[in-house]
């Protein structure tokens, strides 16, 4: 069953303080083995078996809102015009 | 921010046969500028920072507001915010609140302070600006030591805390016990809200921003001085991993600085309109 | 508008209302505690801010603020009270906001006493609290003086982006004298593009007075000297009396310098050729106008009350082309005018070769009692 969210992060801004790894329930994010522009080695979304649901805890956490949290959502039956 | 707005994502995850699609949930604040912090990596400044411009963003008054910055590590909070700013003396910053608020009623007005800033050196502002009842927001960001000259005592700084002036750890004889700013704040009638929360983890950062939330409104209702301490964390000066220095929020400044509401009502004698 | 009968303190409070000011932020301390009590009956009738601060440092800190929005902002305050403003003035002048400060000056150092004084010359005119910068700086002599400066004060204080101090002692303070007061102006409707009224429809404003970077702080002060460069070219003001034919010059500033022409007047009558040079602004100092003055006069007398501190500015500009002598009081005691006589007599004697032919009565006061500087 695809995962029913998905974080992008951007691995520029972050600085490695792996906040979001520690927070993060299904441990879908890791510390990446190279390092960015600034030397900090970037968090990065693995979510190997696709538990993630966009809860957005890494998002809260994260001290240089580098974290950008996408959730599916089941599309509502919109009325025409709204 | 956790918000609710609809923006599809232009990526193959929008998938037609499953009547589902892909929204957006949380994303940088549009009141945070887009310049990287200098904090150093893992210190909940630039969490406190995004909460405010969160705050700022849902209450839609980016262009009616004004903050001021103190001295210390948020001296460059002028830089993070995209709504004007001044950088008043250390410890000023409430005074400098209070002229600004006094000459325009009608704009929003806070401060941003450390616990140098606030508790040592601007005691005085910060008691008089509560007791007359300015009808201002503090941001109270407190991490128990000056961080920016490079983790000093503070009078925040817990008893037996080592820091680069109390390298034997803070020493009750010489220098006395931590000050708690947000009961003493409490107590002045002229105060409308005050609240001690914690960045420690994102359960309670998730209440802070409700303080925050809070306390800004207290300030659109012309219901008086309005107060959000923030214990928060400095790795670098603590010396630890920023994982293990929330920890130590927990498990050892909560303790001396309990959390909550310490005041949450409309004060008897405010009289101030917006 | 008539003349009427007068006190310093509420002149100059009344002046700056009438000026427009927006803000007033002070605290109690004589002998200038009128000019707030004055303030706190006229600005909530007129819905204008005012606030007794906790202390100088918090009073300079709103005024700091109110500026900041790019509205007229003031304080007042004496000696004690204005040591305390130091830094306040300092963040104030990096972030070339306009203010305008009263300083009634009294008797120091210390605690002193609540007498007049012109002991605060060095502070107030050679910087506005710490790094390179000088406010400008009026020294009124008459309450009608200290009235036009003080619309004169904010003027400058926008046209330059800058302090400007009113500089005067208890004497003026507390004196009542006829005085007539300008109609009040119109308050300005917009406020100045740098100023902090929320970004609305624009990119943000941010005022600070710091620079990381060595050479970015160097740029900025630069700018700040080449602004004093300006000013001291276009903003000098002095007050000259009888100064066409003189030979021996009299240069006094505020109270001392009132007493001065009293002096001067008498000597006069006793035949010496002496004028006076009364300085309006401090700063900018009249420098170049005492150089001038210098090509011709046997001699300077600078009459303070104080240790001798205008006295250093006069001699850097008489640069050597005459004898600067000096004569002050201390302690708050304000010279008589015929302590002044009894001195310039002395110049005088001290100065032309031939023997006088006159005879000077009146008490001579002991030297010991005055402080006369013969260096």
């Amino acid at each position: 069953m695809a995962s029913k969210g998905r974080i992008v992060i951007d691995s520029e801004r972050c600085k490695g303080c792996e906040l979001c790894a520690s927070v993060c329930p299904h441990h879908s994010i890791h510390m990446a083995e190279t390092f960015n522009a600034k030397g900090y080695r970037p968090a990065v979304w693995v979510d190997t078996d696709e538990q993630c649901t966009g809860c957005a805890t890494c998002a809260v956490i994260c001290p240089d809102a580098a974290i950008k949290v996408y959730r599916q959502v089941a599309l509502r039956a919109v009325p025409s015009g709204v | 921010m956790i918000a609710n707005t609809v923006e599809v994502d232009p990526s193959d995850r929008v998938d037609p046969l499953d009547r589902t699609v892909e929204e957006l949930v949380a994303q940088r604040p549009k009141t945070l500028s887009e310049i990287d912090t200098h904090y150093c990596p893992g210190c909940m400044h630039g969490v406190a920072h995004r909460l405010v411009a969160e705050v700022i963003d849902e209450l839609n008054i980016r262009e009616r507001t004004i903050g001021v910055a103190p001295v210390g590590c948020s001296v460059f909070a002028y830089n993070y915010f995209e709504c004007d700013f001044a950088v008043a003396a250390h410890g000023r910053a409430p005074a400098m609140a209070t002229g600004l608020k006094r000459v325009m009623p009608d704009k929003v007005i806070f401060t941003y302070q450390g616990d140098g800033d606030l508790a040592s050196i601007g005691s005085a502002e910060i008691l008089h600006a509560a007791a007359r009842g300015e009808n201002i927001t503090v941001v109270f960001v407190n991490n128990a030591v000056y961080g920016m000259t490079g983790g000093q005592m503070a009078p925040t700084t817990l008893v037996g805390m080592k820091t680069t002036s109390s390298p034997y750890g803070r020493d009750l004889k010489m220098s006395g016990a931590p000050l708690k700013m947000s009961e003493l704040i409490a107590q002045i009638d002229g105060v409308a809200f005050v609240s001690r929360r914690s960045l420690h983890s994102p359960a309670e950062i998730r209440k802070a921003k409700k303080a925050i939330r809070r306390a800004f409104e207290m300030q659109l209702n012309g219901q008086g001085f309005s107060m959000v301490e923030l214990l928060s964390s400095c790795p670098t000066n603590w010396d630890m991993k920023p994982v293990e220095a929330l920890r130590w929020i927990e498990t050892r400044m909560v303790p001396v600085f309990p959390l909550g509401d310490f005041k949450n009502s409309v004060p008897k004698n405010s009289v101030r309109g917006v | 508008m008539p003349k009427q009968l007068l006190k310093g303190n509420e002149a100059i409070a009344e002046a700056a209302i009438r000026a427009g000011v927006d803000a007033y932020f002070g605290y109690p301390i004589t002998p200038q505690t009128e000019l707030l009590e004055y303030m706190a009956k006229r600005m909530p009738e007129l819905g204008r801010a005012f606030v007794q601060a906790e202390s100088e440092v918090a009073a300079i800190n709103m005024v700091y603020g109110a500026a900041c929005a790019g509205k007229r902002a003031m304080t007042s305050s004496s000696s004690p009270g204005v040591s305390l403003m130091q830094e306040g003035l300092s963040y104030i002048a990096g972030s070339e906001v306009p203010v305008v400060l009263v300083d009634v000056m009294r008797g120091g150092p210390g605690l002193g006493n609540i007498a007049p004084s012109q002991a605060d010359y060095f502070q107030m005119v050679k910087s506005a609290g710490h790094g390179d910068f000088k406010p400008i700086v009026l020294a009124p002599a008459t309450v009608q003086e200290a009235i036009d400066l003080t619309g004169l004060a904010f003027d400058l204080a926008e046209k330059y982006r800058t302090i400007v101090t009113l500089l005067l002692d208890g004497t003026l303070g507390q004196m009542m004298e006829p005085a007539e007061l300008p109609p009040m102006r119109p308050m300005p409707a917009e406020m100045p593009a740098w100023a902090l009224t929320g970004a609305a429809g624009r990119k943000k404003n941010s005022i600070l007075s710091f620079r990381m970077e060595a050479e970015d702080l160097e740029a900025h002060n630069l700018h700040l000297q080449q602004k004093l460069a300006v000013i001291a070219d276009e903003e000098v003001r002095t007050y000259e009396y009888m100064l066409d034919d003189a030979e021996l010059i009299v240069v006094g500033f505020g109270t001392a310098g009132r007493v001065s022409q009293t002096a001067v007047k008498q000597a006069r009558q006793k035949g010496i050729k002496v004028g006076l040079l009364r300085p309006i602004t401090l700063s900018p100092f009249p420098d170049r106008r005492l150089s001038q003055l210098a090509d011709e006069a046997r001699g300077f007398l600078v009459v303070e009350m104080n240790a001798g501190q205008m006295v250093e500015d006069v001699r850097l500009s008489v640069g050597g082309q005459a004898p600067v002598k000096f004569y002050g009081r201390m302690g708050g005691v304000v010279p008589m005018p015929d302590e002044i006589l009894a001195s310039i007599a002395r110049l005088d004697q001290a100065t032309t070769k031939a023997p006088p032919t006159y005879k000077i009565e009146g008490p001579l006061v002991p030297l010991t009692k005055a402080h006369e500087v013969t260096r």
